[in-house]
């Protein structure tokens, strides 16, 4: 278990969502766990401090319309931190990960427009010399609650 | 204005006693707007919620695996709604095949705390909704080279595989 005490994951669990949507949503919160306000807002910035919590913010759905996709690469084992690094530069690139298997380079690319998208997926593969698969989201069945921790 | 709203929060809203009020002032509107707008956005499942957004592994959850098959077109939202109601799946969606190299159509992600449990879930899974013999894979993660909060303001996002 990472390092959050008792009560810090019992808050977590309780506020992954309905964040309260009045003026003043700490003061709420804080009038539910009896604790007060500048309590309430100190733990929630001590949690994003220490990277427990990346913020207190919306997630949104996502749109199958939009200018983004999952890609994934065949890297030779000996080429991946190279190529890693290529995919990692473009600046569409938000999440580059390895994974086990054949496909070991994952990636999501969020462009501004399907041309940016697509300029960024031929730009990986003419850098690489490696063909990239475009796995596009075409239907999303999750509704995201966040889950206990 | 919806766009600007959730421009303006992607890093997150400012922790501070009137969150919205510096949100409204940012993208010139009242806090009462702002209220509004994330409530009617909710509703819409435009924002799926609102709330602490974790980091996985900074919380001991280390083994996070993405679970694909190949399943009919005609049987791929059926068996995804059963896949989907599994309280461990946090994420599920159908994408295209690439044949010959890639030929799964459904995609499920799994985090856990470590691999022997998600194994547990992901043999689960299989049972819950009759997918013994369907081609399937199991991709672990391992090593994370970049990761950062997708940018609303730019475009639509693709969720973090």
């Amino acid at each position: 278990m990472g390092s959050v005490t008792s009560s810090e994951r019992e808050f977590i669990n309780a506020w992954q969502r309905d964040f309260p949507l009045e003026r003043r949503p700490f003061r709420r919160i804080a009038s539910m766990v009896e604790e007060t306000e500048t309590e309430v807002m100190a733990t929630v910035r001590d949690l994003i401090r220490r990277d427990v919590v990346s913020r207190l913010g919306a997630v949104v759905a996502p749109n199958t319309a939009g200018a983004s996709t999952l890609a994934a690469m065949a890297v030779p084992p000996a080429r991946l931190e190279e190529v890693a690094e290529i995919v990692s530069a473009e600046p569409a690139v938000n999440h580059n990960y390895e994974r086990e298997h054949a496909f070991n380079l994952w990636f999501v690319v969020t462009a501004s427009d399907a041309e940016e998208l697509r300029a960024t997926l031929d730009r990986i593969a003419r850098t690489t010399g490696l063909p990239v698969i475009d796995l596009p989201l075409e239907q999303s069945y999750h509704i995201d609650l966040g889950f206990p921790i | 204005m919806d766009r600007a709203l959730l421009a303006a929060i992607e890093d997150g809203l400012p922790v501070v006693s009137s969150p919205y009020a510096d949100i409204a002032r940012q993208i010139g509107t009242s806090e009462d707007d702002v209220i509004g707008r994330l409530k009617r956005l909710l509703g819409e499942g435009v924002v799926k919620r609102l709330g602490l957004v974790v980091r996985h592994r900074a919380v001991g959850f280390d083994a996070n695996a993405m679970v694909v098959w190949d399943i009919g077109d005609a049987d791929v939202d059926r068996v995804a709604e059963k896949l989907a109601a599994q309280p461990f799946v946090t994420l599920c969606y159908r994408r295209p095949r690439r044949l010959p190299e890639w030929p799964y159509n459904l995609f499920c992600m799994i985090h856990g705390r470590d691999r022997r449990t998600v194994r547990k879930q992901i043999a689960e899974l299989n049972a819950s909704a009759d997918l013994e013999g369907v081609p399937t894979a199991v991709l672990f993660s391992k090593r994370c080279f970049k990761q950062r909060g997708a940018r609303f303001s730019t475009a639509n996002m693709e969720p973090a595989a």
